[in-house]
């Protein structure tokens, strides 16, 4: 399948989906999505191009922008039939629940957004944390570390022996992205400006926010909590722009509560 | 005698660095801080690894580098450049793994640093290179497509009371420009050109020849109505023309009659056209012609023929009968065999000719394949 789906949790309970952001793959969520299969329906999956999606389905010209992840999103949601859904994305995931919410309002029932930036540019008063050489840098360094990228792949294909397979693949492919499709997500998940789509949400969001972000620092969470109409919004004390990794039980404690209310 | 471990560490040939879950450096050794010119008290439980290199590495660090250390244990080779007290950026690789302590619950991250200036400059040589090399192949292929484009006409002119059925394949994956060839114009009030041809070689070398014959053969038939006359004023062109290559072709000149077209043609080294009649009788037209663009003062034969409703008459290129698979030909048998065979609908003939072809070689020419077959239509 296109976006490497995967179901579990109750069948006939509320759907949670959970969006994986710039860089990695659905994996990211291994330690927070577990512990709502219990209560909910829970779907992992892949944005095109990343993980173990595929790959043919990436085109450049329509993953130029947002939207077609957004509408992706919506897409995956109707052909498995979901409604009522809580939306939880991670990182640059968060606007395309944002952008997914607004084109399909009956769809959502709640967004969780865990580490949102609608801009990370700054521009005039307003502080997304970096300028736009910043940015640039980060793209050539993308490109210094493909150097190698093609050659854990290639051991997936030929099994890695003396190793679970189901390990070496997740690690083969983890954050590990084909260099011209991770530079053009690199290039849509910082130049993009959501800041004026924010106001359009309509369903209940959660705003979680790690004290010490280094991507997407405490203003850039506070503004997007000031900006979307209903929005509530968790601090988490921690570092990092990962707080599912790094602090996974407060983060766990922010969705349930969100989730129950 | 066990060397001083301080020393081991201290003065190991790369930096060596300790930081916790949220990058706070708990351990470094003199290398690593020479290599950052600061401090060990400025640095050791006051600085996080990612304060240290640039901004863009810092979202590196926290969108690949730790995710991937937190499922793996360890990363490999990381490009990072570290930030100078004054800006100066020095590129490092980095290469980590975690060290579980009795102590903390979370384990740390140790890290070894090596300076990789040179390195560096060589692989920006080399992306800079590998760019440009795939944006000069990606401009080469659309370079070769529009001007195949501009080889073959989309679509042939619409003509009354004749039906025309062209079909081209270029060889391989289809990106390269081919030196088959056709074209169909018009003459004259009532009077129509149809040319078909190869010329030797591929590529862009060929490609210029293929334009060259064809633009002349327009020429040419403007004041010439004798197909062999033509061939004949094509070769002494060709001949005069800066290439070493030659070509073959079939000209077919189409007169309009009452309810039937009177065919006048010629060929110069090129298969003969098949002709089909009504009882699916399938034979050559026509004799045939030297190479042109080879000898000089040849002399190419025309031949006539009243194309009636009913009968067709099929063009072709060696892609055809000389296709190949493993080492076995297609042949003229096997031709001959599919057009007696066929429906004689122009459309079906051409299309099934290319199909058959293209499964004989497992849909992989390695020759192009240019077909045409006309028709002439019965009045309502």
């Amino acid at each position: 399948m296109r976006h490497h789906v995967v179901v579990s949790g109750r069948a006939d309970a509320q759907p949670m989906v959970f969006a994986h952001g710039f860089g990695c793959d659905q994996s990211m969520w291994r330690l927070v999505a577990p512990t709502f299969e219990a209560t909910h329906r829970v779907v992992l999956f892949d944005l095109v191009g990343a993980g173990n999606s595929d790959l043919s389905a990436y085109d450049p010209a329509r993953y130029d922008r947002l939207d077609q992840h957004a509408a992706d999103v919506v897409e995956l949601c109707r052909e498995l039939g979901l409604e009522n859904v809580i939306f939880v994305g991670h990182s640059v995931s968060t606007m395309i629940g944002v952008l997914a919410q607004i084109a399909a309002p009956d769809l959502f029932d709640k967004l969780v957004l865990v580490g949102p930036s609608a801009r990370y540019i700054d521009d005039g008063d307003y502080v997304g944390g970096f300028s736009s050489s910043d940015i640039a840098d980060l793209l050539e360094l993308m490109d210094s570390n493909h150097l190698g990228w093609q050659d854990p792949l290639a051991a997936t294909v030929m099994g890695t022996p003396g190793r679970p397979e189901l390990k070496s693949e997740l690690e083969a492919s983890f954050c590990r992205t084909r260099p011209d499709i991770a530079r053009q997500f690199a290039g849509v998940t910082f130049l993009s400006d959501n800041r004026s789509d924010l106001a359009r949400v309509t369903a209940p969001t959660l705003v979680v926010q790690t004290l010490n972000d280094s991507i997407a620092p405490v203003s850039v969470g506070e503004f997007v909590r000031d900006s979307i109409p209903s929005a509530t919004y968790a601090l988490i004390d921690g570092s990092g722009h990962c707080p599912q990794l790094s602090a996974p039980a407060p983060t766990i404690a922010a969705i349930e509560a969100f989730v129950r209310s | 005698m066990r060397i001083d471990p301080a020393e081991l560490f201290d003065e190991a040939p790369c930096g060596y660095v300790v930081f916790d879950r949220d990058g706070l450096i708990v351990e470094a050794n003199e290398a690593f801080l020479r290599l950052l010119g600061l401090p060990r008290d400025e640095v050791v439980l006051v600085r996080s690894f990612p304060s240290l290199v640039t901004v863009g590495g810092r979202i590196f660090f926290d969108t690949h580098l730790m995710p991937m250390l937190d499922l793996s244990g360890r990363v490999s080779e990381v490009a990072l450049e570290l930030l100078g007290p004054d800006g100066e950026r020095t590129p490092i690789l980095l290469t980590a793994n975690l060290l579980r302590t009795a102590t903390r619950d979370a384990p740390l991250v140790r890290a070894i640093v090596f300076v990789a200036r040179d390195r560096r400059r060589y692989e920006t040589e080399l992306l800079r290179a590998k760019l440009a090399a795939e944006e000069a192949r990606a401009h080469a292929d659309a370079l070769a497509e529009s001007l195949q484009q501009t080889l073959i006409p989309p679509t042939p002119p619409a003509i009354e009371g004749l039906a025309v059925a062209p079909a081209y394949r270029p060889a391989g994956d289809g990106r390269e420009v081919g030196g088959d060839f056709y074209d169909v114009f018009q003459v004259g009030p009532e009077a129509w050109l149809v040319v078909l041809g190869d010329v030797c070689g591929k590529g862009i070398p060929a490609a210029t020849v293929t334009t060259f014959v064809r633009h002349t053969v327009r020429a040419l038939a403007m004041r010439c109505s004798d197909p062999g006359e033509l061939l004949g004023q094509l070769d002494t062109a060709l001949s005069l023309y800066p290439t070493d290559r030659f070509c073959t072709v079939v000209v077919l000149r189409l007169e309009r009659g009452s309810n039937h077209w009177v065919l006048t043609g010629s060929a110069g080294g090129h298969p003969l056209p098949l002709l089909r009649d009504a009882r699916g009788e399938v034979r050559e037209l026509g004799c045939p012609g030297p190479l042109i663009g080879v000898l000089r003062h040849v002399v190419f034969t025309t031949f006539q023929h009243v194309l009636r409703p009913g009968e067709t008459l099929t063009l072709f290129t060696d892609g055809v009968t000389e296709a190949r698979r493993e080492s076995e030909l297609y042949g003229a048998e096997r031709l001959v065999d599919l057009l007696t065979r066929s429906d004689p609908d122009p459309a079906v003939i051409t299309a099934t000719i290319v199909d058959e072809v293209l499964r004989f070689q497992d849909g992989n020419p390695r020759d192009d394949i240019a077909v045409v077959t006309i028709a002439a239509q019965a009045r309502p």
